[in-house]
């Protein structure tokens, strides 16, 4: 239902169309830099160091490609949801729906898996167009790719499942402020976290880790692009996308339990409104 | 022994300070046709919601065809056609009844039927593959109406189904309602058109400020009052106040004398004494106060506000 929902209500083709129109720019781009790279490296006579810094450019823009990706998805995520219970309350569409004989709980949960499964095409064909181009383009395929998407895809899932919830309670408006607001601050405490631990400083690292435990999205891309990130780049430490301070196994079990307290609280909120 | 349709005992709900529904007691019949009446913001809609477990009580109790309110498989055998009807616009009308039929645990060949059945009832046949978005209000009104009797519903809630609706279709609504009345079904009707009440309810209730003032049988209203002019001269004051016997609120103006009898036998006797005492008639008429008179007598000419 709430699939035919998105289809007819074109948020399906907006998308689709955005998301090829990404992968055709994406690859594009790509090709450009790596033709110029590798003609740098012929030139310097295939030399190991040259295909090296092809190989970590290569990780590079994959990373940057994904990076892309899983912002579209974020955000697709909190655009989905905010307005689906908040906009139906507001309209007054959920009366007959819960005059019917199911549960509340049915409905905010029939809501989840629809967008959940959304999301996860949208970001296969994203973040997916991505790791394809790269690959046909160079060849080049990241570690553990599929832990990675992975961990991408429960960000995703955090996003949308926080912004179900926050939508049971508020307007549209306010949810979303509230889950790009949260998003922002955790994508600067993690920047905080990155730049304390090249300093060691213990604070900013804890700051991090705070903003992280308050909304934990940017702390899974951390660990994503910790997974996929070529040895090299790491020890170099020369790439924007190199984490120093690596969120822990923990923190990604907190991430899940967080989504899951998060879908509970929306169903609860729901069941306990006035409509 | 039949199960009342709604039974409600002290029925409260409570907003921050302001109560909207002050405990609210009442009784409908199964097969009964019960229109609920009462100024803007009276609280009949916070009433309906409740008892549909769209909003919770603050406090008291409430049955719906037999079952506590909140029972979820009872509300299988409830129609409802809400106020502010927004229903999901970028479906068809055909795939909304369907949705909502499924919704009902109604599916397959009878389900279709149905929907052929009341698509043609309410007379949207030809739009049944056009989206919603491109309905007019009174369309909706339609489809919502259609919506609201997929399941055969034993009692029906229309939250003022005619508000959107031309005179043809607010006929329709009317001819709606005398079938399902005849099929036993108990419809409950919030309505401000007291015209539309007073043709198709049994019972009405008066509903201010969250309270029932008043309810009264459609049945009894023509008879209860009844208002009596009279033209005569030689009326004295003694004989009037004898009149008191058949009727109140008297009036005498002139030669013009006004009264409420409480039923139509006390004419007659009125008239015998009046000839008896030698007083000259020269005409009179009985008038049946409207449900819009006994409206505004009931909640005030200030509307309850």
């Amino acid at each position: 239902m709430t699939f035919r929902e998105a289809i007819r209500r074109k948020i399906v083709l907006a998308g689709l169309v955005l998301g090829v129109l990404f992968l055709a720019v994406y690859s594009i781009g790509f090709r450009m830099i790596y033709t110029e790279i590798s003609l740098e490296a012929a030139a310097a006579g295939g030399s190991i160091a040259s295909l090296l810094v092809l190989r970590e450019m290569s990780n590079f823009l994959l990373l940057a490609g994904l990076y892309a990706a899983t912002f579209l998805s974020v955000a697709m995520g909190a655009l989905l949801s905010a307005d689906t219970l908040a906009g139906e309350i507001n309209s007054g569409t959920i009366q007959t729906i819960v005059a019917k004989p199911l549960r509340r709980s049915d409905v905010v949960l029939g809501k989840w898996l629809a967008f959940a499964g959304l999301l996860g095409l949208y970001l296969l064909l994203l973040a997916g167009g991505v790791v394809a181009s790269v690959y046909f383009q160079s060849g080049f395929v990241a570690q553990n790719l599929l832990r990675g998407l992975l961990l991408i895809y429960l960000e995703a899932l955090l996003m949308m499942t926080f912004a179900l919830a926050c939508s049971s309670a508020m307007t549209a408006l306010a949810t979303g402020g509230t889950v790009f607001g949260l998003y922002g601050l955790a994508f600067i405490g993690g920047w905080i976290e990155q730049i304390g631990s090249i300093f060691n400083n213990q604070t900013a690292v804890q700051v991090g880790i705070a903003t992280s435990l308050l909304f934990p999205t940017e702390a899974m891309w951390r660990r994503a692009t910790y997974e996929m990130q070529s040895a090299v780049s790491s020890v170099l430490q020369m790439t924007p996308f190199v984490t120093l301070s690596v969120p822990n196994m923990v923190m990604i079990a907190y991430a899940v339990l967080y989504l899951l307290a998060a879908l509970a609280l929306a169903i609860r909120t729901f069941q306990n409104r006035d409509l | 022994m039949t199960v009342t349709a709604i039974d409600t005992d002290q029925l409260r709900k409570v907003y921050g300070e302001f109560a909207a529904v002050k405990g609210l007691t009442l009784q409908v019949s199964q097969g009964e046709v019960f229109g609920f009446l009462g100024p803007n913001g009276a609280g009949k809609t916070t009433f309906i919601k409740m008892l549909l477990g769209l909003v919770k009580p603050t406090s008291g109790r409430g049955w719906l065809l037999g079952a506590p309110l909140g029972d979820r498989a009872v509300l299988a055998r409830v129609g409802f056609l809400p106020e502010h009807f927004r229903f999901q616009e970028w479906l068809t009308a055909g795939e909304f009844l369907q949705l909502h039929g499924e919704l009902l645990g109604l599916e397959g060949k009878a389900l279709k039927m149905r929907i052929d059945g009341l698509l043609d009832r309410v007379g949207l046949t030809p739009f049944r593959k056009k989206q919603l978005r491109t309905f007019s209000k009174g369309m909706l009104q339609r489809v919502g109406l259609a919506q609201a009797l997929l399941n055969h519903p034993a009692l029906v809630f229309l939250d003022e189904p005619t508000s959107g609706l031309d005179p043809v279709g607010r006929r329709l609504v009317r001819e709606i309602i005398q079938e399902l009345r005849e099929e036993g079904t108990c419809v409950f009707l919030n309505s401000h058109l007291l015209s539309e009440i007073e043709i198709t309810c049994d019972r009405v209730a008066f509903i201010k400020h969250g309270e029932v003032v008043r309810v009264l049988s459609l049945d009894s209203l023509a008879d209860a009052h009844a208002q009596v002019t009279i033209c005569a001269t030689g009326l004295t004051e003694a004989i009037l106040s004898d009149m008191a016997r058949w009727g109140r609120d008297i009036h005498a103006n002139g030669q013009e004398v006004t009264l409420f009898v409480e039923k139509d036998d006390a004419i007659p006797e009125i008239t015998r004494y009046l000839v008896e005492q030698g007083v000259d008639i020269y005409s009179i008429s009985r008038s049946r106060q409207s449900l819009e008179e006994l409206f505004i007598e009931t909640v005030g000419k200030d509307g309850g506000l």
